[in-house]
């Protein structure tokens, strides 16, 4: 079979170029934007389970690089890469991008600008495959900020309405916050390395030589030059997957249309960052002994942020901005899955939550579409009879984000998580945040579920707050007939819910496979024949169950969330609130707790009193600085220069000018005196002469006389 | 006062007379006419200088003058020439007006 390496450029190239041509169609062909879009992602799609299939069979990591532009005396190297990691990213984005391309054919149906849309999704796509495709960290910091871009452009979707604008601002500006520390983390490891190639046949940045020498390196200001490399990188994916110092801007980009942040914030984009760190692992992990800093930083910060975020989405409202939140709690688990366990165990809870996450996200938009807009979960309620497709898969993924046991993906990939931070040799702060994590996370998501679905439908608030509903007041209307969403939103809806189910059976201790998979070890896995797994250590071994505290984990951890569950149930679905009005249940037991966790723990008040007062006062500052002091300097340059040229100016115009006019005027008045003489009468002339001759005359009679 | 001197002096007299005309008269023939006299005048002194000179054998004195009135017969003929042009062109044979070459 011949390798697929070298048309694997044609995954990104694709949605590209069906991004350039939807760009030059016009708006009414709309069939053809779609279907070139979703042609485009179900070429990727194949293209990306044959190279799956490839690493399957081969799990060798292959690379292609070339010559990009020549910098100084060296060239500076791009190049994509095939790995078991790739792979694996490569089909989880083609396969839940192409079902979201096609539930948005059916969300942004009433939409005007369908083909722009489109556009934008396929672009979008396109960068998300060149960041996971990429051998060069260059390429990937420049797929990278294409895929800001493109988050931009589609949060920013609706950009008439002015809270869309500011949060696609708001994410395209904190985003870069981290992006600024990924950028001079590169700048730094080029210079350091002297090269941005992973995988280079033994001189990439993340091979063998080039980690030694980074380990020989000098420190700066007590910190290794590895630690600091790792830690800026981290900034970026901090920036990108909603990390605890940044996450503000993902809640707010929750006012793109929902496919979009169900694509981009929530399964793929987002945790771009995620895959960043599981990419430059071998950079990450690098210490001379011990667990490295940069991965107790990355744990430590997902943990925290796994628990801040899920403790908000507790008391949100908005039927998104719950979802948001959960992603950014989802996140912070990847990462401390990263952090405490390898790259195996974040990476699986990436692909598991990408189902999930997608499925919750399109379950939310549906409702919205059956709803006429509404987002706001005290204004809905009884939802389960209307949309029945819905409420079911809603379920499933609900199960699978809270990780219901034994059935569910997200079981399996959060227990990994949670094993391995029990095994953390560092601290078991971490495991007993995941805990508590875990316990929040089943109770908001019981508590959403019973909001929208259960109970009766309800009348809806009058006026919501507005800086807790970004919805104008006049959208808030009356549902008055909730229905199913059309056929090509539910389908999708089920092929995420089957998927969101069985793909944690890829990953159970018993049975390894994605570990054993993505660390490239011999999966001899031909499809379908399972005798084959019973080669090396891949067999079915229920006796791992038994391995040290595993059980009593695992144990722990369904209790958890059934008591989450339960909890949940116990405060919103027992008594379903009547009224849009009534207080949520939380409310009336800790209101101020309550009230704190609705106002998303004035975080972004406080970056508010912080960070841009003091962006907004240097501005000031410039612009005084600049009105003044530069300006200042700049006119005095200016009134010098001024001043010059008026005394060049004078010196030439009085002296230079009037001398020589002067002499002109001497030479012209001599010439017009001896014009006069030459007045054109001949006997003047000849006067001249007798008077001439009388006088020759004279002289001569005067000479011969004396 | 020897016959030279009396020749000299009528050729003076001629001259001046010629030279008052050239320089009074406004008609450019009579001008033409002035410029005659004063150049038989010249003539006069060419042979009244031949005929008391030391050679008064020689013919030169006379053949210089008959040269000399054949050149001033066709300067007589080239200036009213002159004159019939500056006529056509200006209308007028009046010196004292055709003054357009100066400077």
């Amino acid at each position: 079979m011949p390798s697929i390496l070298h048309i694997l450029w044609l995954i990104p190239a694709l949605p590209a170029v069906v991004a350039a041509i939807t760009a030059l169609l016009r708006r009414r062909q709309r069939r053809l934007s779609a279907g070139l879009a979703i042609g485009s992602m179900a070429v990727s799609l194949l293209l990306a389970i044959l190279a799956f299939v490839q690493t399957l069979e081969n799990p060798v990591r292959q690379v292609v690089n070339f010559r990009w532009i020549q910098f100084g005396s060296d060239w500076i190297w791009l190049g994509w890469a095939l790995d078991p990691l790739t792979a694996i990213m490569l089909v989880m984005i083609a396969f839940v991008g192409l079902l979201i391309f096609i539930y948005s054919v059916g969300y942004m149906a009433h939409d005007a600008n369908f083909t722009r849309f489109f556009c934008f999704l396929s672009l979008f796509a396109a960068a998300m495959f060149g960041v996971v495709i990429t051998n060069s960290l260059l390429l990937l910091f420049m797929c990278w900020e294409v895929v800001g871009l493109t988050s931009y452009l589609l949060i920013g979707f609706w950009f008439h309405r002015p809270v869309a604008a500011a949060a696609a601002k708001k994410a395209f500006l904190t985003t870069r916050i981290g992006d600024l520390g990924l950028l001079l983390g590169i700048v730094w490891l080029y210079s350091q390395t002297g090269t941005l190639l992973f995988y280079d046949h033994g001189a990439g940045c993340l091979e063998q030589g080039a980690l030694t020498s980074l380990l020989g390196a000098a420190t700066v200001a007590g910190v290794p030059v590895f630690t600091a490399i790792a830690l800026l990188i981290f900034c970026g994916a901090v920036g990108k997957s909603g990390q605890l110092p940044l996450h503000v801007w993902l809640p707010d980009a929750m006012e793109g249309p929902t496919p979009v942040s169900a694509l981009i914030h929530a399964a793929t984009m987002v945790a771009a960052g995620v895959y960043l760190v599981a990419r430059v692992y071998p950079l990450m992990s690098l210490s001379p002994d011990g667990v490295a800093t940069a991965l107790k930083v990355v744990a430590w910060t997902g943990a925290i942020t796994a628990v801040f975020a899920a403790s908000i989405a507790v008391a949100q409202n908005d039927i998104k901005r719950i979802l948001a939140y959960s992603t950014i709690s989802q996140l912070g688990y990847m990462m401390l899955g990263l952090g405490v366990g390898g790259v195996a165990i974040g990476v699986f809870h990436l692909i598991a939550h990408a189902f999930f996450k997608a499925l919750l996200f399109l379950g939310a938009g549906s409702v919205i579409h059956g709803c006429t807009e509404e987002q706001d979960i005290r204004n809905l309620g009884g939802l389960r009879r209307f949309m029945p497709i819905t409420f079911a898969t809603y379920a499933i993924g609900a199960l699978a984000l809270c990780g219901f046991p034994l059935v569910f993906s997200g079981f399996w990939s959060k227990d990994a998580i949670l094993h391995a931070a029990h095994g953390w040799s560092v601290s078991q702060g971490p495991f007993y945040l995941g805990l508590f994590g875990a316990l929040l996370t089943a109770f908001y998501m019981t508590r959403q579920v019973c909001y929208v679905f259960l109970g009766r439908k309800r009348e809806p608030l009058a006026l919501t707050e507005p800086v807790l509903s970004p919805r104008a007041p006049a959208e808030i209307c009356v549902i008055d007939d909730p229905h199913e969403s059309p056929r090509i939103m539910t389908v999708p809806l089920l092929i995420l819910a089957f998927f969101s189910v069985v793909l944690g059976f890829l990953h159970t201790p018993a049975w390894p496979w994605f570990a054993s998979f993505l660390r490239g070890r011999d999966v001899s896995l031909s499809l379908g024949t399972l005798d084959a797994m019973s080669v090396s250590n891949l067999a079915l071994d229920f006796s791992r169950f038994a391995e040290a505290g595993l059980l009593p984990l695992m144990f722990l951890s369904s209790l958890i969330v059934v008591g989450g569950l339960g909890l949940g149930w116990w405060f919103y679905g027992r008594r379903p609130i009547v009224r849009a009005t009534d207080p949520d249940a939380l409310e009336r037991i800790a209101p101020r707790i309550f009230r704190a966790l609705q106002h998303r723990l004035y975080v972004d008040e406080l970056y508010d009193a912080t960070v841009i007062r003091l962006v907004r006062w240097t501005a000031y500052l410039s612009d005084w600085l600049d009105r003044r002091l530069w300006n200042g300097a700049v006119q005095a340059v200016r009134s010098l220069v001024t001043g010059l040229g008026w005394m060049d100016a004078s010196l030439d115009k009085y002296a230079v000018n009037a001398g020589f006019d002067e002499g002109c005027r001497g030479v012209s008045g001599s010439g017009r005196l001896f014009s006069r003489l030459q007045n054109g009468r001949v006997q003047n002339y000849l006067r001249a002469i007798a008077a001439a001759l009388v006088v020759l005359a004279a002289l001569l009679l005067w000479r011969s006389a004396a | 006062m020897t016959s030279l001197t009396a020749y000299l002096l009528v050729s003076a007299l001629l001259f001046s007379i010629g030279l008052a005309g050239a320089l009074t008269r406004r008609s450019a023939i009579l001008v033409l006419a002035g410029v005659e006299l004063m150049l038989n005048a010249a003539n006069l002194n060419f042979i009244a200088f031949w005929r008391f000179g030391p050679h008064p054998e020689a013919l030169t004195g006379l053949i210089f003058v008959v040269f000399s009135i054949a050149v001033a017969a066709a300067e007589a003929a080239v200036g009213l020439a002159l004159i019939v042009a500056v006529y056509r062109q200006a209308k007028t044979s009046d010196v004292s007006e055709i003054v357009e070459m100066k400077g």
